[in-house]
């Protein structure tokens, strides 16, 4: 596949579970390694120039996974630390705030539910303020409250100029947000359009949803 | 460099938030261990000329402390992450191989370092020892830490599952110690099983560490060491060879 997304674009990945979707982050994230090709986050190749590629990138991994050991706080000072960033309270308030975070500051990560897990992965991709944000479904499970707070933050993160990859099987949320969405089939990309223009495509007697979109897409062949 | 700080603290942090269990609890064993075989054997092994049985086995008990603990740090440490997955934390930042391997090393010699001092300290209850050659012994829990701290590391890199670190440690890190002259001299082996030991990499921290303290050894300290330290270069090589290349960290 070959694919270009660009700077400053709200960006969606779609594309049935095993379409490539999260194998497809995890390359241009460093987690795996291409066969063939090549990946690159604002002109750094990912794995020649692997720690320019990697600090301007964000990932939020689809995956609730997080350090038992640690307290919220502790986690995203950590990970700070991991960009080279030292003094970085100012920022880690400001996300935290936004994430509705605060409170739980000291909490330990154990500690936490799901849908907070959730918040502090999203935080956690953000320390380092990154150019490119990867989201990785990050609205699976998670309640509605949530889902308000992040998106807004996440479009007030775009307005600011901060790319925004996204992948989600919530169609919904990819058509409110998208600029633009490719959708993956089997390692494929089978379409690679403007939302607006995927839309008006599959328009018949009644204006189409994504969802209808999609599955047109998808039972093309 | 502040990438490189920051994972080394993560690492010193979570074994030193749980310190009861990964300080205390080794410190106890090797109390254990201590107050059985002395009280058990005291009377009836024969080490040392002139060194009491009690104060022979203080050094052996201190090393397998430090060796056993520098390797369950680096080994629990890494599956753990694996296992729950936070791993990705680390891996998706700039943080090098070569920083990865530091931190995870210094850390778990660390481990391994506070554990033996904390055995040497509760032993001091218990008998009388001086250091006749302390840069020896410090040379010694240097390299046997580091060694086992990369082995650790490499055993958490190879096992997918809990269950293959504990076969590590229990098939070979286990009976390598137990067998290293922790509890007895090799000289009062029978001949066959004397040449045997010479073939296990333990044995030379063991008895080089001792040699910190008594002055006398089963095996000439400096060439224990050159063996140590071959080890660690090889290991350490193989092991950097793999995080470089991702092997079963990246996909």
């Amino acid at each position: 596949m070959s694919l270009e997304v660009r700077q400053g674009e709200f960006f969606g990945l779609l594309g049935p579970n095993g379409a490539g979707k999260t194998t497809l982050i995890s390359i241009i994230a460093g987690l795996a390694r291409a066969n063939a090709g090549g990946v690159s986050v604002m002109g750094a190749d990912v794995v020649a120039d692997y720690r320019r590629a990697r600090r301007m990138l964000g990932v939020v991994p689809q995956e609730l996974v997080f350090d038992p050991f640690f307290t919220v706080r502790e986690t995203l000072r950590i990970q700070s630390g991991y960009f080279g960033l030292r003094g970085n309270d100012a920022w880690i308030d400001e996300v935290m705030r936004h994430l509705d975070l605060t409170a739980k500051a000291d909490a330990n990560m154990r500690s936490l539910s799901g849908g907070m897990k959730r918040r502090v992965l999203v935080a956690q991709a953000l320390v380092h303020k990154p150019p490119v944000i990867v989201l990785d479904e990050p609205t699976a499970g998670v309640d509605v409250e949530l889902r308000q707070g992040l998106w807004q933050f996440v479009r007030r993160l775009n307005r600011d100029g901060h790319t925004i990859v996204l992948t989600t099987h919530y169609l919904e949320e990819a058509e409110e947000h998208c600029e633009r969405i490719a959708m993956l089939k089997a390692g494929r990309i089978v379409a690679l359009d403007s939302t607006k223009n995927l839309l008006a495509s599959f328009a018949g007697p009644h204006p189409a949803d994504l969802e209808d979109v999609f599955l047109r897409i998808m039972h093309r062949d | 460099m502040i990438g490189f700080n920051t994972l080394l603290y993560k690492e010193l942090l979570r074994f030193w938030k749980v310190a009861f269990q990964t300080v205390g609890g080794p410190v106890l064993s090797a109390l254990l261990y201590l107050i059985i075989f002395a009280q058990a054997l005291g009377g009836h092994v024969r080490v040392f000329e002139g060194v009491p049985y009690t104060a022979f086995l203080v050094p052996g008990l201190v090393m397998m402390s430090i060796l056993q603990n520098a390797f369950a740090n680096s080994s629990s440490s890494l599956i753990q992450s694996k296992i729950t997955g936070n791993l990705v934390f680390v891996l998706v930042t700039p943080i090098s191989h070569l920083e990865f391997f530091g931190a995870y090393v210094i850390a778990s010699m660390a481990r391994g370092l506070v554990v033996g001092a904390g055995v040497l300290v509760v032993t001091l209850w218990f008998v009388e020892l001086r250091l006749a050659a302390p840069l020896w012994a410090l040379a010694f829990a240097l390299l046997g830490s580091a060694l086992l701290a990369v082995l650790g590391l490499l055993a958490g890199i190879w096992a997918e599952k809990f269950d293959q670190i504990a076969a590590f440690q229990n098939f070979l890190v286990l009976p390598l110690t137990m067998l290293s002259g922790v509890f007895y001299s090799i000289h009062t082996l029978p001949g066959v099983w004397q040449q045997v030991s010479h073939l296990n990499p333990f044995f030379y921290m063991i008895d080089g560490f001792r040699y910190g303290f008594f002055g006398v050894s089963d095996f000439a300290p400096a060439a224990s060491l050159a063996v140590v330290a071959v080890s660690l270069a090889a290991l350490s090589a193989a092991t950097l060879w793999l995080l470089k290349t991702g092997y079963k960290l990246r996909t």
